[in-house]
């Protein structure tokens, strides 16, 4: 009988490829993952079972919470575009380093005569709680009040750089009285926004 | 790859030297963790969004008097008042029928739900219309709760309108307002 000699193979195998390619993968997951922008006004948002996700292009969200309202943009384009608009509207400029600045901030809370000092002020000042009043949501004598100018300009710049209709959520805390919300519902609903959506937090089905 | 030559100086001469341990390192458990995290950030990127709960409101036009009209008999009312609690009653608010408090989740608004559709298509044939009308006294969370109780038992034909007075009546004379 010939004597075969088989060759002993190890069978600890060469993990460093794959190594490699996990960390490779786990920095770009990480790099990749927007870190969540700190909120000017944040809110406790009630829970709910539905699983549509909110889309995360081209959309506004108005938050509601200790009576105070809050706009933001998603886009930074539309929301420049916006910014210009209402400087337009309230004879207010802004500089192009303001916008600039504007483009960054996720979401605001001011008056527009106040909002250069909220563009102009450091990050952590601007998110100290109690810093920012809120969007102005009366109407004054017959005039419209700002939130709806916002709302209104937001939505003629997404049709303007996108071409298609802005989406809006309304994000509330959850003990926020109702005559508030219903204020900001009928605001979009008088420029016949009928369709928005309410962000909620999971909630598994009981 | 991940190994140093370490055979080198031995041969020639030279005392015999004990055998150098192998440097290459187990890799396993790097990877293991490497891909743990992997999974953690990769779930996480998709599932951080938070929920939509879509709302679709009728036009709201300035002076309209062709309100849609409702049979009486299939209509449900629901009036959100304080504390968490609901009121609601079957027909017209001059006439309710079986005004009745309750609370939300499972064994409140849902079980009124479903027992009225079923009951409401027994009788006509059609669907149950909700009417859902919070007074000034309840909260957000209570709007998302009651449209997330429609969603479930899916109502769907509802409608969110304001309260009328002789409801914020009823209401106080329940002790919900």
């Amino acid at each position: 009988m010939p004597r075969v000699k088989v060759a002993r193979k190890s069978t600890a195998i060469d993990m460093t490829a794959m190594c490699d390619v996990a960390f490779l993968l786990l920095t770009f997951f990480i790099l990749t993952a927007t870190a969540r922008q700190p909120e000017p006004l944040p809110v406790d948002t009630p829970s709910s079972t539905t699983k549509a996700k909110q889309p995360s292009t081209n959309i506004a969200v108005i938050t509601i919470g200790n009576g105070k309202v809050f706009f933001g943009v998603a886009e930074e384009a539309v929301r420049v575009r916006t910014l210009e608009k209402m400087s337009e509207r309230y004879s207010y400029p802004f500089t192009a380093e303001e916008k600039e600045r504007f483009s960054l901030m996720e979401s605001f809370g001011v008056p527009i005569g106040n909002l250069k000092q909220v563009i102009n002020v450091g990050n952590e000042q601007r998110l100290k709680p109690g810093f920012q009043t809120g969007i102005p949501i009366d109407s004054i004598g017959g005039q419209a009040s700002e939130l709806h100018y916002w709302i209104l300009n937001s939505r003629y710049a997404a049709k303007e750089l996108n071409n298609a209709s802005l989406r809006f959520s309304i994000k509330g805390d959850s003990k926020e009285e109702y005559p508030t919300v219903k204020k900001i519902i009928d605001m979009l609903q008088k420029q016949e926004v009928n369709k928005f959506s309410f962000i909620t937090a999971l909630e598994g089905t009981d | 790859m991940a190994e140093l030559d370490t055979s080198s100086g031995g041969g020639k001469g030279g005392k015999v030297r004990s055998k150098k341990a192998s440097t290459r390192v187990d890799l396993t458990a790097m990877v293991d963790l490497a891909f743990l995290l992997i999974t953690f950030f990769m779930l996480t990127t998709s599932l951080n969004k938070p929920q939509a709960m879509d709302m679709t409101m009728p036009d709201k036009e300035e002076n309209v008097d062709d309100n849609l009209k409702v049979a009486d008999d299939r209509t449900m009312t629901i009036l959100l008042g304080n504390n968490n609690e609901i009121e609601w009653y079957m027909g017209t608010v001059d006439n309710p029928t079986t005004p009745t408090t309750t609370g939300y989740g499972k064994n409140g608004i849902r079980a009124a739900l479903l027992d009225k559709m079923k009951s409401v298509r027994a009788a006509t044939g059609k669907d149950l219309f909700v009417i859902i009308k919070p007074s000034d006294k309840s909260s957000y969370k209570n709007l998302v709760d009651i449209f997330d109780e429609v969603n479930i038992v899916d109502v769907k034909q509802r409608a969110l309108t304001d309260i009328t007075a002789d409801e914020i009546e009823l209401l106080k004379r329940d002790g919900l307002y």
